[in-house]
């Protein structure tokens, strides 16, 4: 099977646009009539839905943000009355209220769509066994991938989160050939699988990751580890969650489901939309979704995107693995910081564990950061010498990424707490 | 000819001593030696057990970086300027001493001296036509 839906995925480009204009114009009168928000924010600027004649007049739209989102909680930006409603989901919402997410049956019917081509993209076909190992609850991970696996005809195994040996144990003994996990804890299953000495025991062929960026740094050290092809896909609860896009074969980028997910690329603070190819925020509009209608979301996430056709044959537009978030961007003595940066240094050394953490303070005025990495290699122990000049060496490699000093600090292996669902990678304990 | 010793990364922190003597411990594993430095944050604990192996094999299981490194041992008299001639060998041919310690075992009139030079294989050639004492794992 080389696509699921194949006379989507190489739609040519004119093809992709006509649709997209056409979904486009149909789902913004449909947020106008329906959720009250889209009204008002509409008629305050004297925006009808007729003004919508091209593509390029998405432009006139204004953004839809997190706050929207939290100040309509629960509900209230529901197109559709609660009977027609028939899941809900939310974010795991660490600050304030959650994210809530409402599908039709046919909005679940296109997630698992969106799902089953990212799945088949990633070179999986019906005959795997998916290990899935996201939380199943109110996260979209866990339902949403579980769904996908049986559109696409293969086996899933709803493990979901938590108790990582009895992961391992049931990784081997049910012969799963795909494991469906945050990049994080793909990485201390096979971590933990090494421990109990049964890494060479499991069969897993592909790992699909998501719900946190990686760095390709990260997938060649699991693929190392674990013998796997990983790819990364991409998604969010206040669109519909995963399913957005997902890397293919060829790992030149995330293939957007663009008969579902009209992209833009923004320079927020000039309010202007970037060319193929520039670095900005991405804003994601849903064609279709029935339930919960979003025009023009900022995601915070930072990307780029490019329309060439791709190795693959897929024509789908491809949007670069997102380089940082607007949110976890850190401020460090004035000069931007973002933790991928700092990943991407660690991630390239072999003598460190695959676990870091970042540690921001403010001592007087001066901020500080720490990154505390585990010491994985044994062959440092001979003397103090190997252990100072790996410190030295990480510190010059981040002074050159990052254009600041880094404080390093070398800590035991497992000594860093591992997260099971998103992991949380930085602590900024300054009061701001 | 040469004597296995283990190494083990700390980070300078209450409770880690105890978590990796505790952990040989319950094991029933004894150390014959065991010797610390530290730096600020974190320090290299090196030791002898009297089964190196399985201290080594349970380390692993409980997920410490552990290293194996092979010293040289040798065996003097218990008395004044006993260890001064052994270093005194070694510095005049130039040798370099890594790190050293050394230990007395009850009842015995000898002191033991362990040590790291960067050539062993030179080292021992030369204490041993000094005619000094070598260790070896079993006679400790």
């Amino acid at each position: 099977m080389m696509m699921f839906s194949p006379e989507i995925e190489t739609m040519g480009r004119k093809q992709i646009r006509e649709m997209q204009l056409e979904r486009l114009k149909h789902i913004v009168a449909y947020a106008y009539e329906r959720v009250p928000m889209y009204k008002q924010r509409f008629d305050a600027i004297g925006l009808r839905p007729e003004h919508i004649k091209t593509l390029k007049d998405i432009e006139n739209i204004p953004y839809t943000t997190k706050d929207d989102l939290r100040d309509h909680y629960p509900f209230g930006l529901f197109a559709v009355p609660m009977k027609q409603i028939i899941r809900l989901h939310a974010s795991s919402g660490t600050t304030g209220k959650p994210i809530v997410g409402g599908y039709t049956r046919k909005d679940l019917d296109n997630w698992s769509t969106c799902i089953a081509r990212l799945l088949v993209a990633a070179g999986a076909t019906d005959e795997d066994i998916f290990h899935v190992a996201f939380g199943y609850g109110l996260f979209t991970g866990g339902f949403g991938l579980h769904y996908g696996v049986e559109k696409l005809g293969a086996t899933v195994v709803p493990v979901s989160s938590g108790n990582t040996e009895r992961q391992v144990m049931l990784l081997r003994d049910f012969g799963a050939t795909a494991l469906i996990a945050t990049p994080s804890y793909a990485m201390y299953l096979a971590e933990t699988a090494k421990k109990m000495g049964v890494l060479e025991d499991l069969k897993v062929r592909l790992v699909c990751m998501g719900a946190e960026a990686s760095t390709a740094e990260t997938h060649e050290a699991l693929q190392g580890l674990l013998g796997a092809f990983p790819t990364e896909n991409y998604g969010l609860t206040e669109v519909g969650g995963p399913g957005v896009s997902g890397e293919c074969r060829e790992k030149a980028g995330m293939h957007i489901n663009e008969d579902m997910f009209y992209p833009e690329v923004v320079n927020i603070e000039k309010n202007k939309v970037l060319s193929e190819g520039e670095q900005g925020e991405l804003l994601i509009t849903t064609l279709t979704k029935e339930g919960m209608p979003i025009l023009r979301y900022r995601t915070k996430d930072i990307t780029s995107l490019t329309y060439e056709p791709c190795k693959c044959g897929r024509t789908l537009a491809r949007m670069s693995r997102v380089v940082g978030r607007t949110d976890d961007m850190l401020i460090i003595r004035g000069v931007n910081v973002f933790p991928s940066q700092i990943e991407g240094v660690l991630m390239g050394m072999k003598e460190l564990g695959k676990t870091y953490e970042i540690v921001v303070d403010r001592v007087g005025y001066m901020d500080t950061i720490e990154v505390r990495v585990e010491v994985d290699d044994a062959g440092l122990l001979t003397d103090y010498g190997k252990l100072e000049e790996l410190v030295a060496r990480i510190k010059h490699a981040l002074r050159v990424v990052l254009q600041i000093d880094v404080k390093v600090k070398l800590v035991e292996p497992f000594s860093i707490k591992r997260a099971e669902g998103k992991v949380k990678r930085v602590t900024d304990l300054r009061k701001h | 000819m040469f004597v296995k010793q283990l190494s083990v990364f700390m980070e300078n922190r209450p409770g880690r001593l105890y978590k990796l003597t505790h952990a040989l411990g319950k094991e029933g594993i004894d150390f014959v030696t065991l010797s610390i430095a530290d730096t600020k944050d974190f320090g290299i604990v090196r030791f002898i057990a009297r089964d190196n192996e399985r201290a080594y094999e349970v380390l692993k299981r409980e997920g410490f970086t552990v290293g194996i490194t092979e010293l040289i041992g040798v065996e003097v008299e218990d008395k004044p300027n006993a260890l001064a001639e052994v270093v005194a060998l070694m510095e005049e041919a130039n040798m370099n001493i890594e790190y050293l310690y050394s230990f007395v075992l009850t009842n015995h009139n000898t002191a033991k001296i362990l040590m790291r030079v960067e050539d062993a294989e030179r080292a021992v050639e030369l204490l041993q036509v000094k005619g000094i004492k070598l260790l070896s794992e079993q006679i400790l």
